[in-house]
């Protein structure tokens, strides 16, 4: 048996939000050492998804990864979170696969190892040096889950721990349909009751919830629980379901959001028409689809299209509450930096310039997420109307694209924060 | 200056009708009153709570942060714990926010309360047992594999007492872990032991430590889930009320901790050469008495927490046992409380070189954790002699020292609250008397946690250190 002195690895803390940072230690390693950091996570569908960093040891024996230089892997640079942002499937994998939490009860499982040398392959078949298991949480301990049934609205209701009441969330995510409960378990960890709804599942267009009374009803549900403060409700979305955003803010004489959310926004729903209306109007273009020379599918040029046409535009002249529109400039699914051009242009010229506030990032594709998950540039999407799956390009640049999440989190929570939590009681418009 | 809070819009009548209660889940709706009238004239709704880690290992410090009340808000932070033998402890602390709207209890005096002063932790080590709750109970986690759950709330106004009778502004719950993530328990009874061994989590292999509790016995495994969870191979060993000896009524001899020792050191995932030893109390006496008389074990270093090196040097614990059981017939006193202080039994320190522990052949550092007001064993007189006689034998460079004044008998892993009198049963008596234990709460909460990191580092620097010991 080897009784060589084994280096310590430590991480802080070994449970924690996944907004959170970590701080990766590596000590009683011989100085000047060269060690490889990775990070092993085996996804709920049994995909394994894997980062690396190369270091050198310090004089002390010491590899800090919140200070030191990772100097070669899937990240470089000082980089205190790298080993989970840069993940990526392991070799070997399919393609297009995409990292989505959809059992929020339980954490991810991050297996972090410390090899000796500078290693880029074959991780399973070495014996690191050392290993510590973490968790990451969507959860925050106390936060409730509810399944909500009611008035035909679909979703999950999560309410912040403690007595309330609080500002409450609609979230609303886009085409790929389904119900994703990551982002508003997250965001009642933060102290906002969030309403995940599910609208429809992905290629069932038939069962699609399309009538706007649907996304009413659902805004009402949060309005009416009695742990929400009914004046203090947001709407966030990304995608399809900024499009709901925009749309309900824009329309509707019931809903009355104080502030809402756009990630990857477009201001497009042709007039009069429910959900089916927004896909039919997809299909009509889908002609101008670009597929590149990976096979991939860019709908950014079909997007150009389709907001030409003023006729489909939503009339954002009439929002009258704060937006936030957050976008990717490499955005290759729409151009929603267009379409934020053009919402905060039309406000402007109605004189309500001072509601919108934009967070554009450059190198930064469609899915922008909560921090520090992994980037997808293509991934694995069945579409609404079409019944096979194809490769969607979301675009972006891995390490661009996570400050971009990184950064428009912390602004995103700000924003709900100043909006839904402040003391001053919103003036009313003239 | 208050600034006065508009207030916010009262909420419509019908909602007092909805039926709330099945709607929750979690372990809350016990501690928060739901009633809606209380919620409707609330100015501060908008306050906000946040501990950080909300998830942490019962060793990790925390950062409580409010935000968001007005400069000069009173508040009361309140910590409420309810143990698993369903008594509630709690502890309080009163801030007033700064200009900025702010109390980060890391930075900011408490001006009253369980504790006074900045104290990050004090909502921890300042708990203890709501008003009403019987004397003489003591707070330890049975089951290691779930969290300890502790609600954090604000609270408006200097307040002292009632907390239950009303609805918080804000709460959060806090877990607080013996183990780190994977950190496995795998229970022991191979060869007639009751153990249980903790290992923690990756492949190892790890460095050892054999664990040992004091004179009430049973199995207690949090100390060990904790050093575990802190990269130690380690086994806590019941070793004064193992099923051997419940069902033989017979005292195990040494060779059973000998047994115990074997089983860590052939352990696969164990350095057989890198395995100390820790004791507390009468723990710390057989610690003691193996590190230096055993053949067997080889021990790379030994930590004992309010030990005494006085015993029979022959036999084992029968002997020792008996020897306290005579001397307590003459010895023990009973204060003004009632209260039990066996503190006199081992004294006088003996000259009798057959009545102490040789520590002089000692052969690897010893490190000896004293409060220096334990009223319950001669820890601090002890460690003097102990002193004395490593320096006679010239070993003394092996010895290290940790004495604090105004800390107890109970030293225990940090922001575990203190307790200085408890409801003891030990073996060696029929019936249950309130032992003094000694410490003053800060002083002790302090010891404890200067304590914990001194071990931690004793114990990484000999178990993960290069340096060979004299075998």
């Amino acid at each position: 048996m080897s009784q060589t002195v084994p280096p310590v690895l430590s991480v802080h803390p070994s449970r924690s939000l996944v907004d959170e940072k970590l701080k990766v230690l590596v000590e009683n390693l011989p100085p000047g050492s060269p060690v490889t950091l990775h990070s092993l996570h085996r996804s709920e569908d049994e995909h394994y998804w894997e980062a690396y960093g190369h270091y050198v040891s310090d004089h002390r024996g010491i590899v800090s990864v919140a200070e030191d230089l990772s100097v070669g892997g899937t990240y470089t640079g000082i980089e205190s979170m790298g080993l989970l942002w840069s993940m990526r499937p392991v070799p070997g994998s399919r393609k297009g696969l995409r990292l989505r939490k959809m059992n929020v009860r339980s954490p991810m499982l991050f297996n972090i190892s410390v090899y000796n040398g500078l290693i880029t392959e074959g991780f399973r078949e070495q014996t690191p040096l050392a290993s510590a298991l973490i968790e990451r949480w969507y959860m925050a301990p106390g936060v409730q889950r509810i399944d909500i049934r009611e008035k035909g609205v679909r979703g999950t209701l999560f309410i912040p721990p403690g007595p309330g009441p609080f500002p409450g969330l609609l979230d609303m995510w886009g085409g790929g349909g389904g119900l994703l409960e990551y982002r508003s378990s997250l965001l009642a960890s933060r102290g906002f009751a969030s309403f995940a709804l599910e609208y429809f599942n992905s290629g069932e267009l038939e069962s699609a919830e399309l009538e706007f009374s649907y996304f009413e009803n659902a805004f009402s549900i949060v309005k009416d629980h009695p742990q929400v403060i009914p004046d203090k409700i947001g709407i966030f979305g990304l995608s399809l379901g900024s499009i709901m955003t925009v749309y309900l803010a824009a329309e509707s004489t019931i809903v009355k959001p104080l502030c809402c959310v756009c990630v990857s926004a477009s201001h497009f729903y042709p007039p009069g028409k429910n959900l089916h209306g927004v896909f039919e109007v997809m299909t009509m273009n889908s002609h101008m689809i670009r597929v590149d020379e990976n096979g991939h599918h860019a709908w950014r040029d079909m997007g150009l299209e389709i907001i030409k046409e003023p006729s489909n535009r939503i009339n954002v002249e009439k929002i009258n509450c704060p937006m936030l529109l957050v976008n990717g400039l490499d955005d290759q699914n729409w151009p929603s930096v267009e379409c934020a051009d053009e919402i905060a242009q039309i406000m402007s010229a109605a004189g309500k310039g001072d509601l919108v506030t934009r967070l554009h990032y450059p190198d930064t594709g469609h899915l922008i997420e909560p921090p520090f998950s992994p980037h997808f540039r293509a991934t694995k999407f069945k579409t609404a109307t079409g019944k096979q799956k194809v490769i969607m390009l979301w675009g972006g640049q891995t390490k661009p694209h996570s400050d971009a999440q990184e950064d428009s989190w912390r602004k995103i929570l700000s924003f709900l924060q100043h909006h839904l939590y402040s003391r001053e009681t919103p003036k009313a418009r003239m | 200056m208050q600034r006065h809070q508009s207030r916010r819009r009262r909420r419509r009548p019908n909602r007092l009708k909805r039926n709330v209660s099945k709607l929750f889940a979690s372990p809350l709706q016990h501690t928060f009153d739901l009633s809606a009238e209380f919620r409707m004239d609330r100015k501060q709704y908008c306050v906000k709570l946040s501990v950080q880690p909300s998830r942490g290992l019962v060793d990790e410090k925390f950062i409580v942060l409010v935000q968001n009340v007005s400069p000069g808000f009173q508040m009361t932070i309140h910590a409420l714990h309810k143990c698993e033998d369903g008594h509630s402890y709690e502890a309080f602390a009163h801030y007033t926010a700064n200009a900025t709207g702010t109390v980060n209890v890391s930075e900011d005096p408490s001006l009253g309360g369980t504790y006074s002063g900045v104290e990050q932790m004090g909502l921890l080590w300042s708990l203890r047992p709501v008003p009403g709750t019987k004397p003489g109970l003591r707070l330890r986690k049975v089951n290691v594999q779930t969290p300890m759950e502790v609600t954090i709330s604000v609270y408006q106004g200097h307040q002292t007492e009632g907390f239950m009778d009303q609805v918080p502004l804000v709460g959060v719950l806090v877990e607080r872990w013996y183990m780190a993530p994977r950190v496995r328990r795998i229970p022991i009874t191979e060869n007639g032991l009751t153990a249980t061994l903790f290992l923690p989590s990756g492949l190892g292999p790890f460095p050892g430590l054999l664990d040992l509790w004091g004179g009430e016995g049973k199995l207690i495994e949090y100390r060990a889930a904790l050093l575990a969870s802190h990269g130690i191979a380690c086994l806590t060993l019941d070793y004064l009320t193992p099923e051997i000896t419940m069902e033989t009524g017979k005292m195990v001899d040494s060779q059973y901790i000998e047994t115990a020792y074997r089983v860590l050191e052939q352990h696969p995932q164990v350095l057989g050469s890198r395995i100390a030893m820790l004791g507390l109390s009468l723990g710390a006496s057989v610690t003691l008495k193996m590190a230096v008389y055993s053949q067997v074990m080889k021990l790379r270093c030994v930590v004992c927490i309010s030990g005494c090196h006085v015993q029979p040097i022959d036999g084992f614990l029968e002997e020792l046992l008996n020897f306290c059981r005579i001397n307590s017939e003459t010895k023990t006193r009973i204060n003004e409380e009632d209260q039990v202080i066996y503190h006199d039994l081992l004294l006088p320190i003996p000259t009798d070189p057959a009545l102490k522990v040789d520590v002089g052949r000692l052969q690897c550092p010893l490190l000896l954790v004293v409060g220096e007001d334990d009223q319950n064993w001669p820890a601090y007189e002890s460690a003097i002699d102990m002193k004395e006689m490593m320096e006679k034998a010239g070993n003394s460079h092996l010895l290290t020292v940790l004495s604090y004044p105004n800390a107890g008998h109970l030293i225990e892993p940090p922001y575990t609250p203190h307790t200085l009198a408890t409801a003891f049963l030990s073996v060696t008596s029929v019936k249950k008397v309130m032992a003094l234990w000694g410490g003053e709460t800060v002083a002790h909460s302090r010891a404890q946690e200067d304590a914990w990191r001194k071990t931690l580092a004793f114990l990484r620097e000999n178990l993960y250190g290069s340096s060979n010991c004299g075998f």
